[in-house]
């Protein structure tokens, strides 16, 4: 941590006049008005319209691709293929992400690009895409996990082995990797157990489901420069990627982000911004490329499907002796699911001494998987969930006091090896069980279910500025992307260093080429980690402008004290003068020594845990299967929250994807190896009528490492939602559902069988 | 190529004439053509609500809409909802109470809630959640976007009664 916070962090005592309030966003104006521009609304002279051609098999060696005759059609301007990208060899990471944008030898997925075109129209683009030529020789494709993962199952990348599995060198596989981690002794452990469940779970995949469809404008030059205009949760990590699969300086590339119409991690990996810049750099003009929603499902995003295994023992008295677990993500065509947080995240927040886990990552004809909110945490804390609260029940504790029972608090370390710091799951689960909803009576003929969920938060490379203007107001510089509000909240925290108002602030967003390093917005990291940096970028204004002040004064500047926004003298010895606003001080800068800014880059560490409790108020239709959501509460701990209704927010957005998750989102696959609900009626997300209010307890448990105290709030709100609804369900129709999503068919099927 | 269409409609009080291909949905042309940028599209299959805008005051998907049919006709974007310089009820209560997150949903959710509290103005959470049940968000979980619609309501209807 640099070390103008480590002397001055975070003080409870200190009062705080804007963090903690509730103020407009300065966003919200050109948001609510039309004019805030998201990726599809930039509109450039000489633009072309980009479309892909995309597989009609799920599976199959790309023979040949023909493109003349779609090249000699009127009003095309360019067709690329594959072979227009560099060529990066086979079972790399960026071969792998490069042959995901555009196959080459084989096609994956149905879906996987194949071919684009420029055009002056998007009509002309679309018949284009009618006239390449492309010879297939289908494969065998499989699509669901298991079967992936048996010896005669279709292999999807014949240079693929099991990374983590001895002697798996000579062997063809779709597993690509293992991962095992323990701690303690598992054996002992169950040894010591008077109640032992074991269960097995399963989830499909299913879609972040952001409103916003990905759309870019790239605009390429002769030297070899691109400007890339889109949506995205990281412009330098799109950037620097970029730079890898196109082989080019990333000097050359200015990316430049929208407003982001909704990531939740969907929006860390580019998908049509490299084929919109290939487009460009053939064309010479500029190329938009907007995906329509049927794209989106089928060649962006999912989140991995899953299979676990999870068994725990607990002694009579309450206490967890051992957990133990396999799981087994399926990833989409290629690697990169981000699987290893499951093990990590999956039992952290019970302070657990003996844990066994083996996970592997599975390849099959889907798309390949990407991130969403604590990814491949909350499909499988859904078991942990369940097994947690059946044991609470044979041993007769109230399920939150089970849970206290065996929280983990400061000094406990982790089965990843960190000791925690001071965290906040105690005081969760104590706001929980005093919560109006968990202290009232479960409404006839419904069940209620508990569950808890945890997520690391994130820090990471960050940098920012800061500039006081002339006039004493004050702009910001972010290189991260603002997914709810970080603008404002960062806004706040700059205001409240500089004790100015906070209109006199404004945030704006710098591209990759105006603004140092700065890792994706996601993991909980950003209003974290940029606040950091801008309040250390406000500091050291301050130590610049306590400079001027001490020389306008000509007195030393141990002897100028800074307070409430004005510099004053630090006591009546060092003289009679008037106190010095900011505004004061920078009407200066022309007959001083210019301009007054503060920047800062930082690898930001400390970031502090995050815990929440949801409890779900469920109704079951025994007839037909329908789950009614009838009241739900989130229960967690934003460490401190800056703009309360922001974090409100963030809880209740996450809980609400959760029930979809838990209730209805999946992916549906034919026999055929086609998605068969790519679109929004087919794949059915929450609407405003199945939700009911959603209650909010925002604990603050403040993180030691933060000026403000605050605890990332991104990840945590989604990670509970299914387990809480999965026992809600098997609390109102006695028996507890271990499938995913817990859709009508499933539970008519789980009531049959009780009957 | 198909001809193309001669249209002449009235956006937000203003004329506009364009040309349009037949199967040009409305969206396309609001977007492309006019570059009413405000109006979103987020599915193209009438689910989602991003694109809703009023024709004649009906609420529409703009995406289910062909732009030919706009002929002679009236419509009402979200760049039009504004009075001037002044914010509607409706779009500061959103923006007081956090009716948006990320706001890519926000145009056709205040286009609809404008259409629901025009017929309705005094409307229970159950009808303002069944009305805007064609309009997906993502990032709120309707919560804040009920309660601003609900709380806009009741501002407007003291406005009348005044």
């Amino acid at each position: 941590m640099h070390k103008i916070l480590e002397e001055s962090g975070y003080s409870a005592d200190k009062k705080l006049k804007i963090v903690g309030t509730n103020p407009v966003k300065h966003d919200g104006p050109d948001k609510v008005t039309g004019r805030a521009k998201f990726g599809a609304d930039l509109i450039v002279p000489g633009m072309l319209f980009g479309k892909i051609l995309r597989s009609p098999h799920p599976h199959a060696v790309l023979k040949s691709i023909d493109t003349s005759r779609a090249k000699a059609m009127p009003g095309v301007k360019a067709v690329v293929t594959g072979a227009d990208f560099p060529e990066i060899e086979q079972g790399t990471g960026w071969g792998d992400m490069t042959r995901n944008i555009m196959a080459r030898e084989k096609v994956y997925y149905e879906g996987h690009p194949i071919a684009a075109v420029a055009a002056t129209s998007e009509t002309i683009a679309k018949k284009a895409l009618k006239l390449i030529e492309v010879e297939y020789e289908v494969l065998l494709h499989v699509i669901d996990l298991l079967e992936a993962t048996r010896p005669d199952a279709p292999i999807l990348h014949d240079y693929l082995r099991t990374n983590g599995v001895e002697g798996a060198e000579d062997k063809q596989t779709n597993v690509v990797q293992r991962f095992d981690l323990s701690m303690g002794d598992v054996e002992k452990g169950f040894a010591a157990a008077d109640f032992i469940v074991e269960r097995e779970f399963d989830s499909k995949p299913m879609h972040q489901g952001y409103i916003e469809p990905q759309g870019c404008v790239a605009s390429c030059s002769e030297d070899g420069q691109i400007d890339l205009w889109c949506t995205t949760q990281g412009t330098h990590v799109f950037r620097d990627r970029l730079s890898e699969i196109l082989k080019t300086d990333s000097a050359k590339i200015r990316v430049t982000q929208s407003e982001m119409g909704g990531g939740f991690g969907g929006k860390t990996s580019f998908y049509a911004e490299p084929v919109a810049i290939v487009l460009s750099q053939k064309a010479r003009r500029p190329v938009k490329i907007v995906l329509t929603r049927n794209e989106v499902f089928r060649a962006t995003g999912p989140v991995a499907g899953s299979r676990s295994r999870i068994k725990m023992g607990a002694t009579k008295d309450g206490k967890i002796t051992a957990a133990e677990a396999e799981l087994s993500f399926q990833t989409g065509a290629f690697s990169g699911s981000g699987f290893t947080n499951a093990a990590q995240a999956m039992f952290t927040r019970y302070a657990l001494e003996n844990i066994k886990t083996v996970s592997q990552e599975v390849v099959s004809n889907r798309p390949k998987v990407n991130a969403f909110r604590a990814p491949c945490v909350p499909q499988v804390v859904f078991g942990v969930e369940g097994i947690i609260s059946e044991l609470a029940c044979k041993i007769g504790m109230d399920p939150i006091d089970f849970r206290l029972k065996n929280a983990a608090a400061k000094g406990y370390t982790t089965l990843y090896g960190v000791t925690f710091e001071r965290i906040g799951f105690v005081e969760t689960l104590e706001a929980a069980k005093n919560s109006d909803h968990y202290t009232s009576p479960v409404p006839e003929g419904q069940g209620r279910g508990v569950s808890s969920g945890f997520w690391f938060n994130r820090g990471g490379d960050t940098t920012g500025s800061l500039t006081i203007t002339p006039d004493g107001s004050v702009t910001i510089l972010l290189g991260t992307s603002d997914v709810a509000g970080s603008r404002i909240s960062i806004s706040m925290m700059a205001a409240e260093e500089l004790g100015i108002p906070l209109d006199k602030v404004r945030a704006v967003f710098a591209d990759t080429s105006s603004i140092g390093n700065n890792r994706v917005t996601a993991g909980s990291r950003t209003t974290f980690s940029v606040g950091i940096v801008i309040v250390d970028s406000a500091r050291k204004a301050i130590t610049e402008m306590v400079r001027r002040a001490a020389e306008i004064w000509g007195v030393p500047e141990e002897e100028v004290v800074f307070e409430d926004g004005y510099f004053r003298p630090a006591s009546s010895n060092v003289g009679d003068f008037d106190p010095l606003s900011i505004a004061d001080i920078a009407s200066r800068t022309s007959i001083s020594h210019g301009a007054i800014s503060g920047h800062s880059e930082m690898n930001v560490t400390g970031e502090g845990p995050g815990f929440g409790l949801h409890i779900a108020d469920v109704a079951v239709d025994k007839e037909t299967g329908r789950v009614d959501v009838k009241r739900y509460t989130v229960v967690e701990d934003a460490g401190k929250a800056i703009h309360p209704l922001q974090v409100e927010g963030q809880f209740q957005g996450g809980a609400v994807q959760g029930i979809g998750w838990a209730l209805n989102e999946e992916y549906v696959y034919g026999e055929d190896g086609f998605l068969q609900n790519p679109n929004f009626l087919d794949y059915r997300m929450p609407v405003a009528s199945d939700v009911p209010m959603i209650d909010t307890v925002i604990v603050e448990v403040a993180n030691p490492n933060h000026p403000y105290g605050l605890r990332g709030v991104g990840e945590v709100p989604v990670v509970p939602a299914l387990g809480a609804v999965g026992n809600a369900i098997g609390d109102a129709i006695g028996i507890r559902p271990q499938s995913l999503p817990m859709s009508p068919p499933k539970l008519l099927e789980l009531i049959d069988s009780i009957d | 190529m198909s001809k193309k269409i001669h249209v002449t409609t009235t956006v937000n009080g203003d004329e506009y004439e364009f040309l349009c291909e037949p199967n040009q949905t409305l969206v396309n042309v609001l977007r492309n053509e006019l570059e009413l940028t405000g109006t979103k599209e987020g599915c193209s299959t009438g689910d989602c609500g991003a694109c809703s805008v009023t024709l004649d005051g009906a609420l529409v998907c703009s995406c289910l809409v062909l732009a030919c049919e706009a002929n002679g006709k009236s419509i009402e974007t979200i760049e039009g909802m504004a009075d001037g310089e002044q914010l509607t009820p409706l779009q500061r209560v959103f923006l007081e109470l956090n009716g948006l997150q990320c706001g890519i949903c926000t145009p056709g959710i205040l286009i609809a809630a404008k259409a629901l509290l025009e017929r309705n103005p005094d409307p229970t959470e159950t009808e303002v959640r069944f009305w805007l049940a064609g309009n997906l968000c993502r990032c709120t979980g309707y919560d804040k976007i009920i309660r601003s619609v609900l709380a806009a309501a009741e501002e407007m209807r003291g406005h009348q009664n005044a």
